[in-house]
């Protein structure tokens, strides 16, 4: 292999000769097939996606803090039909809450997230001119739009998107009878959910075959940044499990549309007696979470990947435990395969199967807790250089903390009996992987953001975005814990109900939930800061140096302005690992991973 | 519309002021000759500072919900099980709470403490292994404790009941619960959702609810509520009628799965055995509350008519799923009165509940069933009341739409006969 490899590669493509070609408009922006602009296609619709799920998420927390008052918010985005007279309808609600929640994990930090940073630093990181076929990235990336589209779509039809929850457990969604979103909405999601899984698949695919081969001369695995060995085993991840969510859909679809029973058994709904018998309901709850819990990781890993990256440079230190660190992803990644059932301990699955997977999942709190130390230990003696991306960081590994240990918790079988399906589990899986997850998209965004666009965010904005997120968004899912131990289950229209039976519940769920509504809203608002920011920078932000945060990894060396194939000259060679931050006997408190060793210097062999 | 255009305005007012803001800030930027990736002293110490200043607020936000709410808003357990849930629920709290604490303490006070100083470099210290280790095998070990401990209660909570416990079950629909109790014999008797009927709701199987059932399936009921196979067929095969496409389509369907549906109910009537009848017609069916004795254990087995529902008793720690198809059960000893809990509760209006809590429709919010917790005595009384299922399916027999089959159509025999 080696360096002539990809000095092959990066001039074998038809669309490649770089240095005498000035591209089309459409071939540019448009059907690009440069991993760069994929990547900022990529963010751009994420962004986009996550507002949308953003205002949905306030269209319902205004309904569960004020209960059947009319709303001109309300009126104003879903009018009469969905909210006649500004008050939310019961279904409406379920078809927000179920949106809402796809889009966030699959279309933001899934597809958004590791869609945009694995496009934009996998080749730039590795030393690659671009990734293995440019072609499918283009593909993946049009399939993810059209699934966003579709998804988008179902909330402007008749009957209403899909209402079973994001977790979509037939019968519900299977039975256009039993809620009106499990007809031509839960269509639509499905499809959409098939072509997303196909555009993923071709992502992780690509990524992988990129990492695996294209690395510059001198990039061994042991010298790869944690961020590109986060998306590495969240693409192994990708792969593996995404294909058993698609049987899952396409089983569903068949009990939908040809009479099958893979999910149906003995039931009678809208008055129908159904004949479908054998089926199990549960089959489909296993094949989801056998995604499921990958997925929830798919989600994180990029982001912690990211955020070790940033913590190491703002700190100028060393990560700590380099090796225990890719450890720890490896064991993560392997551990989150066998621990699905900790979804279903009340489902009716046999206890003792339930016992198993309480085992393998408080093992994974292990390499979890070892990540968290090491961070740790990273900020200890260094010189923090506090920028936005830094704070987001640092953030993240609060979020993670802080939803990890409730993790322990409700993995405890015996006492996931009494919570399970309430409020703290809603508040879990919100702080430990929405809220690390989003910031460490915003990190990321960031601090790469120079090299993305040419240009500089605005730091002061950045401060104040970041101040209000955390104060928002941990204002809004920490009182949830309490909301959930005290018996409020999950998807409820109306809490209202608890004045019927216990006034002193009713009393404190019904203040949390104005409390947790207003700082929602607080942070919706504070998100304004950064796409102002975002969109004003990448127009009219200052111009970027080459590497504006001294940073070592190979990405810093390419120059400011775009260009296919990301070197002018030959790809730099690597020498040491991307890690060299005030090291003893250099001058400058950084060494880029293209310098090669002085003579007598050691290579750190973590 | 005003509404509309003020939040326009608003919007648009916003950007434009912060635009300005922005460029003020640019140009100042520029005077200075500062880079917008230079991070000064000042913001690095302001954020600092910022950083101590969140983490006091979040922990002295923490400490005031945990006085005012406590983690049980529900109250203390109120059952014989949910008394060990709770012990081991505070023990890991302790836990997570301690190295919550210690952690995010940690990570706001290193972000506070070592931010860049002029003059000092960090410290290049890229690994220790015996550091390593250690927070490898302490997490391990603490684990290694809450896993064992949390199965023996897992064991224990799910382990079958005893023989003696009385037997409930309950079943849900979209959108309510109903209870049946086991009756004298403690014994549930036999269901089968084919024998659903008005009259019979939860399906129970004796040999006049399987006749019933099958007369209903055939012949539909005289009064027009439900349409039997023969009634369909005459429709369809009638010259005169003309159907739009999907109609058709939907009545060939409903013929084709009443049919079917007939066929096995034929079958099951001929397996059945007469024995299991007084299984089913001593049993009780219950409505609105459901009546527990205080001190008794239960075993509860759960059925869902159509989409997947969840058993949720928050005061008892108890919860299981009900699935369509499949039979769940759980077990549960309430260990304290409606009454004697509204003294705990310090709350004369308070109620035990059973919440769904698995998403299964638009009121799914409103699925719910107001748990009665009495005294022996009481709990005696009360169920002396209430009418057996015996009772209530034997007072009224149901009427067929038509006594004698038209021509050309199935006869039961026929159907007999298909089968063999
Ligand atoms: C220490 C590590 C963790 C443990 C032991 C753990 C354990 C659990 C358990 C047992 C549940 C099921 C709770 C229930 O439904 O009653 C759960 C739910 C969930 N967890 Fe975690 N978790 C951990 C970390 C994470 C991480 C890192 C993420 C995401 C990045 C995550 C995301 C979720 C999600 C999304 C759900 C809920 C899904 C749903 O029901 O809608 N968890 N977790
Ligand atoms: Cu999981
Ligand atoms: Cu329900």
């Amino acid at each position: 292999m080696g360096a002539l490899a990809h000095e092959a590669h990066g001039h074998h493509g038809a669309h490649d000769h770089h240095e005498h070609h000035e591209e089309g408009f459409v071939s540019k922006y448009i059907f690009s097939m440069d991993h760069k602009m994929i990547g900022k296609q990529y963010l751009l619709t994420a962004v986009f996606m996550g507002v949308v799920a953003m205002l949905l998420s306030i269209l319902f927390r205004i309904q569960l803090a004020w209960p059947g008052e009319s709303s001109d918010f309300l009126s104003m985005f879903l009018g009469e039909t969905w909210a006649p007279g500004g008050v939310l309808k019961e279904n409406m609600y379920l078809g927000l809450v179920t949106i809402h929640g796809t889009i966030m994990v699959f279309f933001l930090l899934t597809g958004g997230l590791s869609g945009t940073f694995s496009n934009i630093l996998i080749p730039l990181q590795i030393g690659a001119r671009d990734m293995a076929s440019g072609f499918l990235n283009m593909l993946s990336y049009w399939m993810f739009f059209l699934s966003s589209m579709i998804m988008l779509c179902s909330l402007f039809i008749e009957t209403g998107p899909a209402m079973a929850g994001w977790t979509i457990y037939p019968p519900l969604s299977a039975l256009p009878q039993a809620i009106e979103g499990s007809g031509l909405g839960m269509t639509m999601w499905l499809v959409s959910m098939a072509i997303f899984i196909a555009s993923s698949l071709l992502g992780s695919l690509n990524y992988i075959v990129t990492i695996l081969n294209l690395r510059t001369a001198g990039m061994k695995m042991t010298r790869l940044p944690l961020t590109v060995w986060a998306f590495f085993v969240t693409a192994v991840l990708g792969v593996l499990s995404f294909p058993v969510l698609l049987s899952a859909a396409l089983l569903l679809l068949m009990d939908r549309s040809a009479g099958t029973s893979f999910y149906l058994s003995d039931i009678i709904v809208g008055g129908e007696m159904l004949d479908n018998h054998g089926g199990s309901p549960l089959l489909y709850q296993h094949l989801f979470w056998f995604l499921g819990h990958p997925e929830v990781y798919i989600v994180l890993l990029p982001a912690l990947g990211l955020s070790s990256e940033i913590i190491a440079t703002n700190s100028r230190k060393p990560i700590f435990g380099y090796r225990a660190m890719i450890g720890s992803i490896l064991a993560i990644g392997f551990l989150s395969f066998i621990v699905w059932g900790h979804h279903m301990f009340i489902t009716g699955m046999n206890p003792f199967l339930g016992s198993v997977f309480v085992f393998t999942t408080l093992l994974i709190a292990i390499p979890s807790a070892v990540k968290v130390f090491n961070y740790l230990t990273t900020l200890w003696r260094g010189s923090l250089v506090l920028t936005p991306a830094m704070l987001f960081a640092i953030g993240l590994v609060s979020t993670f903390i802080t939803g990890g240990v409730t993790g322990i918790i409700l993995a405890d079988s015996a006492l996931d009996i009494a919570i399970h399906d309430t409020y703290f589990v809603v508040a879990h899986f919100h702080i430990v992987m929405g809220m690390s997850a989003v910031f460490g998209m915003f990190a990321g965004v960031y601090h790469w953001f120079p090299k993305m666009y040419g240009r500089m965010l605005n730091t002061r904005l950045g401060y104040a975005h970041f101040w209000i997120t955390i104060v928002g968004a941990y204002g809004v899912f920490f009182p949830m814990h309490f909301v959930g131990l005290a018996g409020a289950p999950r998807r409820y229209y109306d809490y209202s109900v608890y004045g019927e039976f216990d006034t002193n519940s009713y009393e404190m769920i019904m203040d949390l939930n104005v409390i947790v509504t207003v700082f929602a809203i607080i942070a919706a608002i504070g998100q304004g800061f950064f796409l102002f920011n975002f969109f004003y920078s990448i127009f009219r932000g200052p111009k970027a140096v080459q590497n504006p945060w001294k940073s070592n990894t190979l990405e810093w060396t390419t120059p400011v302005e775009h260009m296919h194939g990301n070197w002018p000259g030959a790809i730099p060679e690597v020498h040491r690992w991307p890690y060299d931050y005030s090291k003893p006997g250099y001058e400058e408190d950084f060494v880029p991973q293209d310098v090669p060793l002085k003579e007598g210097e050691e290579e750190e062999t973590h | 519309m005003s509404f509309k255009l003020i939040t326009l305005i608003v919007i648009v007012l916003g950007v434009v002021a912060l635009a300005q803001l922005i460029r003020v800030y640019e140009l100042s930027s520029k005077l200075r000759n500062r880079r917008e990736e230079d991070i000064t002293n000042r913001d690095n110490r302001l954020n600092a500072n910022l950083l101590m200043g969140f983490t006091f607020f979040f922990y002295i936000g923490f400490i005031w919900l945990m006085l005012k709410y406590g983690w049980t808003g529900r109250g203390d357990a109120a059952s014989v099980g949910g008394e060990e849930t709770d012990w081991l629920l505070n023990l890991n709290f302790v836990i997570i709470i301690i190295v919550f604490f210690i952690t995010n303490t940690l990570l706001f006070y290193f972000g506070y403490k070592y931010i860049r100083k002029p003059g000092v470099k960090a410290y290049y210290y890229p690994h220790n292994n015996k550091l390593e280790l250690l927070w490898t095998v302490v997490p391990a070990v603490v684990l290694a404790v809450i896993i064992i401990l949390g199965l023996k209660v897992w064991n224990s909570a799910t382990s079958d009941a005893s023989k003696e416990a009385i037997r409930v079950e309950l079943f849900s629909k979209q959108f309510d619960w109903t209870a049946r109790y086991a009756g004298e014999d403690n014994i549930l008797g036999h269901f089968d959702y084919k024998l659903t009927t008005q009259e019979n709701e939860l399906a129970l199987m004796t040999t006049e609810s399987l006749d019933s059932a099958i007369r209903q399936m055939e012949f539909g009921k005289a009064d027009g509520t439900v349409m039997g196979i023969q009634l369909l067929e005459e429709k369809l095969n009638n010259p005169k009628n003309i159907f739009i496409p999907e109609d058709l389509e939907k009545m060939e369907n409903d013929l084709d799965r009443k049919t079917r549906l007939l066929r096995l109910l034929v079958q099951m009537r001929a397996r059945h055995n007469k024995k299991w009848d007084a299984e089913a017609y001593d049993d009780i069916i219950q409505k609105d509350t459901l009546h527990l004795c205080v001190n008794k254990e239960y075993e509860m087995t759960f059925r869902a008519k159509d989409v997947i529902h969840s058993a949720y008793f928050p005061h008892f720690r108890a919860q299981m799923n009900t699935v369509p198809g499949l039979t769940t059960r759980l077990k549960m000893t309430p260990k304290y009165t409606t009454k004697q809990m509204r003294g705990k509760m310090k709350n004369p209006k308070f109620n035990y509940v059973l919440m769904c809590n698995k998403i299964c429709g638009s009121a799914h919010y409103k699925m719910k069933m107001i748990v009665v917790v009495d005294s022996p005595s009481e709990y005696k009384a009360w169920l002396k009341s209430k009418q057996t299922f015996k009772d209530v399916f034997l007072a009224k027999p149901v009427e067929a739409a038509a006594a004698t089959p038209l021509e050309g159509t199935v006869t039961p025999a026929d159907t007999a006969k298909i089968i063999k």
